[in-house]
């Protein structure tokens, strides 16, 4: 093995070592720590330079009282529930909203095809935080769409539809059904129409075989977009900082109060551990899907 | 031959609308008079002229292009590098912790990433600014740029690079006058989308900067979370704008690209 290759390998490597790879075991030693009236904010600090009966001083005085506090406190595990709930409800919204898309798109004349999939892209490449912002525009009391429904006539009174759960529904179904509708579409593409002609020709109607021929196949398009909903969505600060209210509980909001108003980093240490420890089987989940979906495209 | 059907020409239609409507509107309010976003009362240009004269978004969109700039840059060597070993490495010590590395950041939550690199830069006291950020914002699109050059590496026919090697380049020249070449659009798509992804960060550079580098997202989160105001209209409809005409000229330049590849496969094919 050459100089350079091990060059080539080395820089990437310990370039994600330091800055991924250690941040979380700082994490996770701050989490096994008390917070302290100090800068930085927890106790017992480390020095490795004194010596061995120091480290073991340390390592004696951590403890998982922070993990013991979050079961205490109804707050933590409350918000751990109601993220898993949302994650869960927007995966599904995501799926009905966008699998119809990748359908249309994939079904589309193929001149169509890339102007429609730029379409589809065109937003993601545009600021998050402006799409969600857009939408604090459109659901306000006096925003677009009570305008639009007051018009009609459908309404007589504004609805309240900012600062409450249905606001962050809708804000992650329209930051994050891009990723619903990519893999989705990629599945759908590669597939053999003439499957579907076989199963018409058995005597199958089209909806059956769509249930029995489309959906199976794509399978792996439908798992890999659930996922990388459902993972980033757990952990979401930014919509329910935005479009929620008081009454939305997320993990990603406490996690970033904990850390930023109450300064109590272990505490705010050991929710991150938490919920990276809830994420380990989606991560991994998704991480085998991806390998078949390659070993599928190839 | 695929046509519309009415099904997929109503999912689309649909879906469509629900995408662009409201970024639809943010632009029209963003000309108009009143300060009230909501309330249609004439068509001007005030609150472009009033962001003109804002020095904080103006110090706070220069530090978001050096950061962008410089970030995006790094993590498209790192990317590539990374992509490399990943598919033409072969086997070596902790390959599997690597690849899990390279693909963790993708789909790890915003609030994590940014919580741990900040308690790192905090555990080593480095003091936190611009060059955190950059830091923070290489480490996560390496990632992105690894996946995009990859996939492009895993796909292209090895023996071109073996036929170079044979002929008796090195394994540098055959990288720099066969591979590159080839993999050159995935490269400057990686780096385009480590760019956007920096230029779009909140969460991270919120943990990762300190008090003297404000970047614009970090600056618009903090007065949106006050209201709608029509100046962040004026300043979104711009940054739309941009993105819109990026996008539109690099899909240009990449069908010409392909086009032009396709030409001259023909010709090799026939010479």
């Amino acid at each position: 093995m050459g100089l350079p290759r091990r060059l080539l390998i080395v820089t990437p490597y310990l370039w994600l070592l330091i800055l991924f790879l250690v941040p979380f075991g700082i994490v996770l030693k701050i989490s096994l720590s008390d917070a302290a009236l100090a800068i930085p904010p927890y106790a017992p600090q480390v020095r490795v330079a004194d010596g061995w009966t120091a480290i073991v001083d340390f390592i004696s005085q951590l403890d998982f009282e922070n993990y013991v506090f979050l079961t205490e406190d109804d707050l933590y595990w409350k918000a751990y529930l109601s993220s898993l709930r949302i994650a869960v409800v927007s995966t599904i919204l995501c799926l009905l909203v966008g699998y119809p898309i990748a359908y249309g798109m994939a079904n589309a004349p193929e001149a169509w095809r890339p102007s429609l999939l730029m379409l589809v892209i065109l937003p993601f490449w545009t600021s998050f935080l402006i799409r969600v912002y857009a939408w604090m525009g459109v659901l306000g009391k006096e925003g677009f769409l009570n305008q639009f429904l007051a018009w009609t006539g459908l309404i007589a009174e504004p609805l309240t539809l900012l600062n409450t759960n249905i606001a962050v529904y809708i804000g992650i179904v329209y930051t994050y059904f891009t990723f619903m509708v990519l893999p989705i579409y990629a599945n759908l593409e590669r597939l053999d129409g003439s499957l579907l002609e076989a199963a018409e020709d058995l005597g199958c109607s089209r909806l059956s075989a769509f249930w029995l021929v489309t959906v199976p196949l794509s399978k792996h398009g439908i798992i890999a977009g659930c996922l990388l909903v459902f993972i980033p969505v757990l952990g979401e600060f930014v919509i329910p900082e935005l479009l929620g209210g008081s009454g939305t509980l997320m993990i990603g909001k406490i996690l970033w109060e904990e850390f930023f108003s109450n300064r109590d980093w272990p505490v705010a240490g050991a929710v991150a551990i938490v919920l990276l420890l809830i994420l380990i089987v989606p991560i991994i989940l998704f991480q085998r899907n991806e390998q078949r979906r390659r070993e599928a495209g190839q | 031959m695929r046509r519309f059907t009415w099904f997929n020409t109503v999912a689309l239609t649909l879906g469509f609308a629900f995408l662009y409507l409201p970024m639809i509107i943010l632009v029209v309010y963003s000309f108009n008079t009143s300060r009230l976003v909501t309330v249609w009362s004439g068509f001007s240009f005030r609150w472009y002229f009033e962001l003109a004269r804002n020095e904080a978004f103006l110090d706070a969109a220069w530090v978001t292009l050096r950061v962008a700039f410089v970030s995006s840059i790094i993590a498209t060597v790192l990317g590539t590098m990374a992509a490399y070993i990943l598919v033409r490495g072969g086997r070596f010590f902790g390959r599997t912790l690597f690849s899990g590395m390279i693909f963790a950041p993708l789909v790890m939550p915003e609030v994590i990433t940014g919580l741990s690199l900040l308690l790192l830069f905090i555990s080593i006291g480095m003091e936190r600014g611009v060059f955190t950020v950059i830091l923070a914002h290489t480490t996560f699109s390496m990632c992105f740029v690894s996946v995009v050059v990859s996939s492009r590496l895993a796909t292209f026919d090895r023996a071109i690079e073996e036929a170079a090697l044979d002929l008796g380049c090195t394994p540098l020249d055959a990288f720099k006058s066969v591979t590159l070449p080839i993999i050159s659009p995935a490269v400057i798509s990686g780096w385009l989308l480590a760019f956007t992804l920096s230029l779009d960060d909140l969460v991270i550079a919120s943990f990762a900067t300190g008090p003297s580098a404000t970047t614009l997202p970090i600056k618009i989160f903090s007065s949106v979370r006050l209201g709608v105001d029509p100046q962040i209209n004026a300043l979104s409809t711009i940054l739309i704008a941009l993105v819109t005409i990026g996008v539109i000229i690099a899909s240009l330049v990449t069908k010409r690209g392909i086009v032009r590849q396709r030409r001259e496969e023909r010709m090799a094919l026939l010479t």
